[in-house]
């Protein structure tokens, strides 16, 4: 059974890369467009891994963070991180809300895989 | 690679709504509007560019956006104010940035050098409102994380050792998560299993620190484990592992020189301790023991899922056209099945004849509602518009102020993209020649700053845009020498005011002697009418001196349909577009003068206007027919020329579904298009302007336009 990721990013292009690249390793996508979205889609699944952008309307990503780890379901979930560049503050800020790992954008499909792999189970 | 192709279309599209966006909320935050959340989503479409064009190595883009996002991030974080200065800067980057995006897009080139100067501009509002350090990164109340993560890079140092050496080392390993690193989700066993995948690995767990059952914490952590991992791989590489938690546990991290890799690990800890297999650990499900419900942090979340669904769709413009096609071929099917029915015999009254009724109703409500698909708002377009304020005002060294009502009137897509242009000329026309210089408005008691106003309004059915500004107003004297000089009018032509504001659209009409880089570009609004003209369109210009003056024009909602005239012409049905007529008459005996061959004209109001007999132009007969018998059509083409347009009968007025004639036959000049009338028979639409300016350069050789089509 194939791993399920969600996705959650306000940016078309980013969600479809996501989307391409988790779908040729094999996983199963699933899509929020911002932080409120992302919770409200984890209301109705259950995601093995959760990769979400910071900059979003509505919700951003620390939020959205602290939104997981507060839910009694979801608050083991890994949750990865999408930060344009290796900026210490931003990965601070993402560990201090909860954040398991990062990925630095603009992303390699391969480290991508490879940093989900690490966090999944 | 296809699949990237089209992600990068999605990011091209995406751009430009960002820049969109961005723009519009620039033009807020310049308003004055203080909303912190204007900052943020301008911020956060330029940081959306930047990630994309990052991803598709757009560079020269990516760092641009970089930059203007830096200069953003200032505003953002308070520490540049939004001042007006700055925000010219801040459009004029946005400006850049959207040709930076169709550069990329088109793989065209970039003015460079305004590109550098905005970099530049940009780096110096960053730059000053930094004074002193740069601000610390934010460490409030995380004393535990105060060291920042050194990135080692092994390799480097020993670069050429370590390339030679594919001899295994051996390393421990010790390290003890804290309680944080399992709240963040993170696994050791995850980080062993990746440990081992470095090489091989004797694990042991030192479980000396668990405390007893009752004082143990579930969601503690207790353990502490050291690894001996012989590997060919680099400590990096090993510090890699451990790079999402390294402040989440302690580690340590040695390489063994010792000559006997088969020491024991257990020699370094004492007392000896079990060795742990490591098996396959499931994903560790904590208790629920803090169960905040999910929803409660979705911020104004009075009910679960109460946010409203995701509006809108994005559907291929092909598909929308193929639907309005076909819904247009299904307004005509009931058309003739409806004209059939009667011709039967079938009673109105009778039920086949009711359902034939209401299938009408539905067919015309598809026909709206699919037409509606089609129609966006104004704004984009609006929006295109303030840039081209900038930009005339810049090189004019005019202030304006551009104001745009109605962005969100709704047109049909084709009608908008055609607007571009004709606007676009007439708002460098209102800033170049409408508005004054600043010290012309001083002296006239008006503001320095000059107002464009544009704006949209649904009125009967078309779409109104105006386009006023608040300028001194057409010069009407200079307007007459103009048009008298260039033989436009006779020197003693009465003309009331409103007819010399128009003359303004006559072709060869220039106001400008020199032809300014900004109006002129070889275009007149000569040029400008036409093209409303040809969406179908009128457009008119009412000017008060002193005051300013308003361009109008009226086009519209779509082009897909058309209200026409149906006449009858010999045997043929035609139809006439009704925003070319002016007015239908009868003639009597006494206006029809002849004026050589078979040259009429037709006298109304004290006025001759050419008669042309509209089937002998088209080729329906050879010998003109008898006026009287007929009726006038008198319809204004281009340049305000009137002529009579003589028909036999005028069947009615009527919405007819346009067909085009050239993607079914071919162009022939004079006829816009065709329809298919309720009798399934084709109607030709007569392309007024083409076919009056035809007609009279004819008028000598008399040869019938539809001689050689048929």
């Amino acid at each position: 059974m194939s791993k399920v990721i969600l996705t959650v990013d306000d940016s078309r292009t980013m969600r479809d890369m996501l989307k391409l690249a988790l779908s040729e390793a094999g996983f199963s996508v699933v899509q929020a467009e911002d932080g409120i979205h992302g919770l409200e889609v984890l209301q109705t699944m259950a995601p093995d891994v959760i990769v979400t952008d910071i900059n979003m309307p509505r919700l951003d990503g620390f939020g959205f963070i602290e939104g997981v780890r507060k839910s009694a379901l979801h608050r083991a979930v890994p949750v990865l991180v999408l930060t344009t560049e290796s900026d210490a503050d931003k990965k601070q800020r993402a560990r201090r809300a909860g954040a398991t790992g990062w990925i630095v954008k603009p992303f390699d499909p391969v480290k991508l895989v490879e940093a989900i792999r690490r966090v999944a189970a | 690679m296809d699949a990237m192709a089209a992600i990068k279309e999605t990011f091209f599209q995406e751009c430009e709504e960002q820049l969109a966006e961005l723009e519009s909320g620039l033009l807020t935050i310049e308003s004055g509007d203080n909303d912190p959340e204007r900052v943020n989503a301008v911020f956060r479409a330029v940081h959306s560019v930047k990630g994309g064009a990052g991803a598709f190595q757009l560079n020269e883009l990516a760092h641009f956006a970089h930059v203007f996002e830096n200069a953003l991030d200032q505003i953002r974080a308070g520490r540049l104010a939004p001042e007006p200065r700055i925000l010219k800067i801040m459009l004029r980057a946005a400006d850049v940035l959207a040709d930076l995006v169709r550069g990329a897009r088109d793989s065209s080139t970039v003015d460079e050098s305004r590109t550098e100067a905005l970099i530049e501009e940009l780096g110096k509002l960053a730059d000053n409102s930094t004074p002193g350090p740069a601000p610390a990164p934010v460490e409030s109340e995380t004393e535990e994380f105060v060291f920042q993560p050194v990135q080692v890079s092994v390799e480097a140092l020993f670069g050429e050792f370590a390339s030679e050496t594919s001899a295994d080392r051996v390393f421990t390993v010790r390290f003890r998560p804290k309680p944080s690193l399992y709240a963040k989700a993170n696994e050791t066993a995850l980080i062993l299993r990746e440990l081992a995948r470095l090489g091989t690995t004797m694990t042991v767990c030192d479980q000396s620190d668990l405390p007893l059952l009752a004082e143990l914490d579930p969601e503690g952590a207790y353990l502490t484990w050291v690894v001996e991992l012989t590997t060919t791989s680099q400590e990096s590489a090993i510090r890699e592992i451990f790079e999402f938690v390294e402040w989440d546990c302690d580690l340590e991290i040695a390489e063994r020189v010792s000559e006997d890799p088969t020491e024991p690990v257990n020699e370094i800890l004492s007392p000896p301790l079990p060795t742990v297999e490591l098996r396959e650990i499931p994903a560790g499900k904590l208790p629920a023991a803090n169960s905040t419900p999910i929803r409660a942090l979705i911020p104004n979340a009075e009910t679960p899922v109460a946010l409203p669904p995701r509006s809108t769709i994005r559907v291929d413009l092909e598909r929308v056209d193929r639907l309005i096609n076909l819904v247009g071929e299904l307004v005509i099917n009931q058309a003739m099945l409806a004209q059939r029915a009667s011709e039967a015999g079938v009673a109105r009254s009778s039920s086949v004849a009711i359902g034939l009724d209401e299938l009408e109703q539905l067919s015309r409500e598809i026909q709206e509602s699919v037409m509606a698909i089609r129609a966006q708002p104004v704004k984009p377009v609006f929006q295109r518009m303030s840039r081209i304020v900038r930009e005339v005002a810049d090189a004019t060294g005019k202030s304006v102020h551009l104001v745009t009502e109605g962005d969100a009137t709704e047109v049909d897509k084709t009608v908008i993209e055609c607007l571009v242009d004709p606007l676009t000329h007439m708002i460098r026309n209102a800033v170049d020649h409408g508005l004054e210089k600043a010290e012309k408005r001083l002296a006239a008691g008006k503001p320095e700053e000059g107002m464009v106003r544009l704006s949209a309004s649904h009125r009967s059915g078309r779409v109104v845009i105006e386009v006023s500004d608040d300028g001194a107003g057409i010069n009407r004297a200079r307007v007459r020498d103009i048009a008298i000089a260039k033989g436009l009018i006779a020197a003693d032509a009465q003309l009331p005011d409103d007819e010399i504001d128009n003359l303004i659209f006559l072709p060869g009409f220039s106001t400008v002697e020199t032809v300014s880089n900004i109006s002129g570009r070889g275009v007149g609004m000569d040029v400008v009418k036409r093209s409303i003209q040809a969406l179908g369109g009128r457009v008119f210009i009412t000017s008060r001196p002193g005051q300013g003056s308003t361009f109008t024009m009226s086009l519209p909602l779509t082009l897909a349909v058309l209200d026409g005239m149906v006449v009858s012409v010999g045997d043929q049905t035609l139809v006439v577009p009704l925003t070319a007529i002016v007015e239908t008459f009868r003639p009597v005996a006494g206006d029809i003068h002849s004026m050589g061959g078979d040259t009429r004209v037709v006298a109304i109001r004290n006025l001759f206007l050419p008669l042309v007999d509209v089937g002998m132009e088209l080729g329906f007969r050879n010998d003109p027919v008898d006026p009287l018998t007929g009726v006038c059509i008198l319809v204004e083409s281009e340049g305000a020329r009137r002529s009579a347009l003589l028909v036999d009968t005028i069947q009615g007025q009527r919405q007819v579904v346009i067909k085009s004639l050239e993607a079914n036959y071919r162009q022939i000049h004079g006829i816009a298009a065709a329809t298919i009338l309720g009798d399934g028979r084709v109607a030709l639409i007569l392309d007024v302007d083409n076919f009056v300016t035809r007609s009279r350069s004819d008028a000598t050789n008399q040869k019938p336009m539809l001689a050689a089509a048929e």
